[in-house]
């Protein structure tokens, strides 16, 4: 068992077994290699299943919408955001939450991963710094470096923004040169290549919406693709219905998305739905130097008003 | 019982003449996966592959698809007459399908096939279709077939059955269909039924062997309905759900449909778009009433279809055919095998709690 995992047991069992807390919320291991459940412990010897690897890649902030026990709920630097984020939004107030924030070196990116391998990857183990996989005919140690997951190459906030207790020491926050490299590609496309890189992107979606699910940001009642009426979108799999979800989606996440990458690990297709969430990042970034869920007293940008805006429009 | 060879060096060929009279439909390399979708003439099925990560039934029951149309304009005959579009019922061939993804289309079968109704877009798809699976000789870690009713080499639902076996395939003719499509193709060398069908059964024999997972459904059968729905595992299995629909759109055996309609200008069109029984929405009536607007209640519902509803209503097994799919892709990994399992192996604390309704009726 490693350092991590084993003080998340200690604290999630010190919090229920003194009713700090009614649950706790963390993961623990998956039934095939490289996966991991969202799980939630009553008891303390439920508390003892819960683990930490670099598997840990779904949002845990997802699943506290409208809950109202006292929570405890583990956080990597990701979560913490969205559960920020949550904060200002009225989701869910910080006295109801125990946080054991996770200071994170990084998920990695299991379709990556598999994509080295011919055969089907049948045994995943894990090192401090590498891992080891198997298939029916090889096996081999690759370093978790090489393969983390694109929005944690680019992460500079892997310690948890707020936290009543760590699981871990802090880890150094990485200075990334240019976080907006991959969007800075798309930009620079012509206008024609743009089109194609869409269409291609969503080429396989199959609007199962997962990445709207995943999303610690989605929790409307009623998500406007799901509405009757009126309907906003075709529910087919007509390509300027699959686009307008896609965007539109994107377009509520402005100054709001943490770049978890939950949607991503989500996607059934390994569609790389941040190429749009992204993009916004980058223009909210640029025009208002902000970043989401960094603190629990400012609102996100394009929830505000300023009666000094620069801007005449909104006068 | 006939058995064909087919040497490796003649199966594009055959493929090729095939095409004449069938549209093909196979498993392609596409970015990191298969799917299962109609071949261009230079496109052949990638035969190397293992598991598609959508299941063939869309050969049969697209995700989206018209069923009917109808225009608004007054000066032409069929004025607010709703009419079938045009629909391609040639023959059509699906080459390398799965022995479980076959045996999926018999279950989806009993849905649309029934004595009362027959589904006119689904019938007349699987009448013109003729099913060429290919034997899993190395299953995968996920594949749990054999206790699904199905296996690496099962025959149910096929028409032909391939076994690689490495220069050549051995074709076992199991129908009509199966017969007249190897004819078309030109594959007409006869092996001896006997040592053929030998060589193929040691070959599923060792198959079957190196199927490493297995679900336990003997017991779900004895169990009364309200003994399982009142289980208290469901919480539980229930609380990392995420309600999308990744389970019911890989599974080769969910059948539940949406309709639709668009209109555009003067032209409506009725669709039928695949549904999934895990978001709210599926249940909500248009009176706001929801039977299954909680999570729990959704899950519970999916499991107790599969491995309960489905073989009391129609004494066939369980409506899953251990191909692993959703195992793989839910992005939560609930794992349907430990839920059967759990199913299976469940004891209510007291008797007395066993199929009774407790409480008043509301």
């Amino acid at each position: 068992m490693n350092t991590i995992t084993k003080n998340i047991q200690e604290l999630a069992v010190s919090l229920l077994r003194d009713k700090t807390v009614d649950i706790v919320i963390g993961f623990k291991s998956g039934t095939v290699p490289m996966s991991s459940v969202p799980f939630v412990a009553k008891t303390t010897e439920q508390a003892r299943t819960f683990i930490w690897d670099t598997h840990c890649r779904l949002n845990l902030a997802n699943y506290l919408t409208g809950r109202k026990e006292k929570i405890g709920i583990i956080a990597k630097g990701c979560d913490s955001r969205n559960i920020a984020n949550h904060i200002i939004e009225n989701k869910i107030s910080r006295e109801q939450l125990h946080i054991i924030g996770v200071p994170c070196s990084g998920m990695v990116d299991k379709v990556k991963i598999a994509s080295e391998f011919t055969e089907e990857i049948i045994e995943y183990t894990e090192q401090p710094d590498s891992f080891v996989v198997k298939t029916a005919s090889q096996t081999k140690t690759l370093l978790k470096k090489d393969y983390l997951r694109a929005n944690c190459s680019t992460c500079m906030h892997p310690n948890p923004v707020i936290y009543d207790q760590l699981a871990a020491d802090r880890v150094t926050e990485p200075l990334i040169e240019n976080q907006f490299a991959d969007v800075n590609r798309i930009e620079a496309l012509s206008r024609d290549e743009k089109w194609q890189h869409f269409d291609d992107l969503l080429q396989d979606c199959i609007r199962c919406y997962a990445c709207r699910n995943a999303c610690p940001l989605c929790y409307c009642p009623t998500c406007f693709v799901d509405e009757s009426d009126p309907q906003w979108v075709g529910k087919g799999t007509d390509t300027t219905d699959i686009r307008t979800f896609h965007f539109l989606r994107a377009y509520h996440c402005a100054g709001r998305c943490t770049d978890c990458g939950a949607c991503v690990e989500a996607c059934p297709m390994d569609i790389n739905v941040r190429d749009f969430t992204r993009k916004l990042n980058k223009d909210v970034f640029d025009m208002y130097g902000w970043e989401a869920g960094l603190d629990i007293k400012n609102r996100p940008p394009l929830d505000t008003f300023n009666p000094d805006d620069p801007d005449e429009f909104i006068k | 019982m006939e058995i064909i060879k087919i040497k490796k060096s003649d199966w594009a060929g055959g493929i090729d003449k095939s095409r004449k009279t069938y549209h093909l439909f196979g498993p392609v390399k596409h970015k990191n996966h298969h799917i299962f979708r109609q071949l261009e003439n230079n496109i052949y099925p990638d035969m190397e592959y293992m598991s598609s990560v959508l299941s063939p039934k869309s050969v049969l029951f697209p995700q989206s698809q018209k069923i009917l149309v109808t225009s608004a304009d007054a000066s032409g005959k069929a004025c607010h007459i709703f009419t079938p579009p045009e629909q391609d019922h040639t023959p059509r061939a699906v080459i390398g399908i799965r022995p479980c993804d076959a045996k999926a289309v018999q279950l989806v079968k009993l849905n649309f096939d029934t004595k009362e109704y027959q589904d006119p877009y689904w019938c007349s798809a699987f009448e013109a279709t003729t099913f060429v699976g290919l034997a899993v000789n190395t299953p995968s870690v996920l594949d749990f077939s054999t206790s699904a009713g199905s296996g690496p080499f099962a025959q149910e639902g096929l028409d032909v059955l391939l076994v690689d076996c490495k220069d050549h395939y051995l074709a076992k003719i199991l129908s009509q269909k199966g017969k007249e499509f190897l004819n078309t193709a030109g594959f007409n060398e006869k092996e001896d039924p006997k040592a053929a069908d030998q060589v193929i059964q040691q070959m599923k024999i060792s198959a079957e062997k190196a199927i490493c997972s297995v679900i336990q459904t003997q017991h779900l059968k004895k169990k009364t309905v309200l003994e399982l729905y009142e289980a208290p595992f469901w919480e539980d299995i229930a609380f990392s759900c995420i309600s999308c629909g990744t389970c019911a759109y890989v599974c080769p055996t969910c059948w539940c449909f949406d309709i639709q309609d668009e209109t555009q200008g003067k032209t409506a069109v009725r669709f039928r778009n695949w549904d999934t029984c895990m978001p709210a929405l599926f249940t909500r009536h248009s009176s706001g009433h929801n039977p299954r607007g909680e999570k729990i209640q959704r899950v519970r519902q999916r499991f107790m279809h599969k491995l309960k509803y489905f073989d009391d209503k129609y004494d066939q097994g369980i409506m899953c055919i251990g191909c692993g799919r959703c195992v793989e892709k839910c992005p939560v990994n609930i794992d349907i095998r430990d839920i059967c399992n759990l199913m299976n192996a469940y004891k209510p604390e007291k008797e007395s709690d066993a199929g009774e309704i407790k409480g008043e009726i509301k």
